[in-house]
């Protein structure tokens, strides 16, 4: 639903469906609205026919990426003699993105339970959750919930007396964006600095403590129970009818200049300009819509004319040239500055560079100080095709693809609103906009 | 992180240590922090992992993570203290200095941005005496820095102080808000 607002006709509630509601946060109050039953049955399945479940599901990451689940658990090796892990990414970190935060506050057995699902589906006895530490509110549930259904058997040695073991643990980042990878995430979780790592070796092969390892967002998981209680195909109806490649509902976080920030989920396929201006309210009053980021920061910019047509799904983004990516979606109104945001998101990407690879430490720095300079008024004609050649070695380049996600909103700015640069480097607007100091 | 790449860096937090200096070191892990610690090791097969975790309780207990501390971290631990320091500046939640009573963190990314976060960050340092970003005020109550994306974007702009997470502040909030934090 669009919470913190009541939630809209249109929107499909599964994951959303007990926002708001503090009972479904408790134990019993999750198995009053149907908690743990999908977990019983999938203790009773054997892990490779829960795999096929979720493959038929046609579900894919949540978390950026897009990457098929029910493969993604396919690529572990069942019973080769090595502890498997399960690792929940809940490190949110990506500017635009707030819905793992609600899931984790509203319905925190949610995705224990998918936890324990998908740990038990890739031959895992360990799951790890890595939340940031920022969110101290979601933490705290999280471990409140986990302890409650330790003590009461669902999870632990013998979860729901089965016999399996299947082990939940929250575990507490320490503010750091590129934690959010997965690699880095795993370096962290061992007690390192959160570097990425080099693949291959993929997790499957060697991830957590050099382990077998499958990871996956906080929403990915928090879908599967509802998937193997209701069934693949059940999931699967729940797309354009044209696009089988994307399905389900997806919760999208929508702030910026809107009426109605908030998270709001709808089925695959919905129609994004529909979706701006009824569900979320519309510009703010007396404003007009300029352009939208829709999948967190890391993706392209597309103008509001480019939104307006777009369908919300894997394809459809891609269709506009941007991505779905973690849904977080950046509304940005005719008051603002182009060149001053894409400098201030430049400025985020250079504080969270891990700074191991020369192209994105460099890189991420030197984008930052020239848009910035130009923002300030003292830009030069030759700033614009640095930035753009500053790009191109940014891109593709790299460890991974925190560098990329630097030049993705420097490369679609420029290309969309190039006149609102070369404007304030002509000096032809009036107000020359002070940088942020940080 | 906050390496402070050529360019930018991040917030400079006061190396101003108010009165620390010459204290005999009273270690952490005693009692039942040290039993705390141990249940906690449990969890992993290594030690290692147990590293974060660690010095978070450390920061709970002292309100930062001195240089003893990571020494007797590293001891608990098996590691060396560089390895430990090494991971500590990695991490920007981590203190290596003490700063004042309450910790103001002001989201300024993007999203906070275009709502107007930069003024927030102006009326808490106005109201707290503070005057610049990491510096801690005078009476030694407050520390004011900017943070990146507190993932709360919806909800504009986000502000934590100490643990507290506190949504929606707007200038005009800032001095009630305040006076809670006293
Ligand atoms: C710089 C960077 C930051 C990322 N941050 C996150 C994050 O905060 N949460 C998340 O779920 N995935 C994040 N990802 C994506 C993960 O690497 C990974 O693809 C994802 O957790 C896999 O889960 P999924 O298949 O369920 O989507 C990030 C990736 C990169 C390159
Ligand atoms: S940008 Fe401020 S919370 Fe995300």
């Amino acid at each position: 639903m669009g919470f913190p607002f009541k939630p809209h006709p249109r929107e499909t509630l599964v994951l959303s469906k007990h926002f708001g509601e503090a009972e479904a946060r408790s134990l019993d109050g999750w198995k009053a609205r149907g908690g743990y039953r999908a977990l019983e049955q999938a203790l009773g399945m054997d892990p490779v026919a829960i795999q096929n479940v979720v493959k038929e599901s046609g579900l894919r990451g949540r978390g950026g990426a897009g990457f098929p689940t029910g493969l993604k658990w396919s690529f572990m090796k069942l019973g080769d003699g090595k502890p498997h892990y399960l690792c929940c990414n809940a490190d949110e970190s990506e500017p635009g993105t707030f819905k793992d935060r609600e899931i984790m506050r509203w319905t925190p057995h949610a995705l224990i339970e998918g936890c324990a699902i998908a740990a038990h589906a890739i031959g895992a006895e360990t799951a790890y959750i890595y939340i940031r530490g920022e969110f101290t509110e979601p933490l705290e549930r999280m471990e409140r919930a986990c302890a409650e259904a330790r003590q009461a058997g669902v999870i632990g040695r013998n979860a729901m007396g089965t016999g399996k073991r299947v082990d939940v643990w929250v575990h507490k980042g320490a503010g750091a964006y590129i934690c959010g990878e997965e690699t880095a995430l795993m370096n962290s979780l061992e007690g390192k600095r959160g570097n990425p790592r080099i693949k291959p070796p993929f997790p499957a092969a060697s991830g957590l403590f050099g382990m077998p390892t499958t990871i996956n967002n906080v929403e990915t998981l928090a879908a599967v129970p509802h998937i193997l209680v209701n069934g693949g195909a059940w999931y699967k109806a729940m797309a354009r009818p044209d696009n089988p490649k994307s399905t389900g509902t997806k919760l999208w976080s929508v702030c910026g200049n809107v009426s109605k920030p908030g998270n709001y989920e709808v089925q695959m396929g919905f129609p994004f300009k529909e979706f701006l201006y009824d569900l979320c309210g519309g510009p703010p009053r007396g404003r007009n819509f300029k352009a939208v980021i829709p999948g967190g920061s890391s993706v392209n910019i597309i103008t509001i004319e480019e939104a307006e047509r777009a369908v919300m799904d894997y394809e459809g983004m891609a269709d506009v040239g941007t991505a779905l990516g973690s849904a977080g979606c950046i509304v940005i109104d005719d008051a603002q500055s182009i060149p001053r945001q894409v400098a201030r998101l430049a400025r985020f990407y250079a504080h969270e560079s891990c700074a191991q690879c020369t192209q994105c430490r460099e890189g991420t720095a030197w984008t930052t100080r020239i848009l910035e300079r130009i923002v300030a008024g003292d830009g030069t004609a030759e700033d614009l095709d640095t930035l753009l050649d500053l790009a191109e070695n940014m891109t593709g380049k790299t460890i991974c693809v925190l560098s990329d996600s630097c030049a993705a909103p420097v490369v679609s700015g420029l290309q969309k609103f190039r006149h609102e640069f070369e404007a304030l480097i002509t000096r032809k607007t009036v107000h020359a906009v002070p940088t942020i100091v940080s | 992180m906050s390496h402070g790449p050529s360019a930018t860096g991040g917030a400079a937090i006061s190396t101003a240590a108010p009165g620390h200096a010459h204290e005999p070191y009273v270690p952490v892990f005693t009692g039942e922090t040290k039993a705390r610690l141990a249940a906690l090791m449990e969890r992993y097969p290594t030690k290692m992992a147990s590293l974060l975790p660690a010095l978070w309780m450390v920061q709970e207990a002292r309100g930062w993570v001195s240089p003893e501390a990571m020494a007797e971290v590293a001891q608990e631990l098996g590691l060396t203290a560089a390895y430990v320091k090494g991971v500590v500046t990695f991490y920007t939640m981590y203190h290596q200095h003490p700063v004042g009573k309450h910790f103001i963190q002001v989201c300024t990314t993007t999203p906070c941005h275009v709502c107007g976060a930069e003024d927030v960050v102006k009326a808490f340092l106005e109201k707290t005496g503070c005057g610049e970003l990491g510096v801690t005020s005078p009476d030694g109550k407050y520390t004011v820095i900017e943070v990146e994306c507190l993932g709360a974007c919806g909800f504009a702009t986000p502000v934590m102080v100490n643990s507290d997470f506190i949504e929606s502040v707007t200038p005009e909030k800032v001095p009630e808000l305040l006076k809670r934090y006293q």
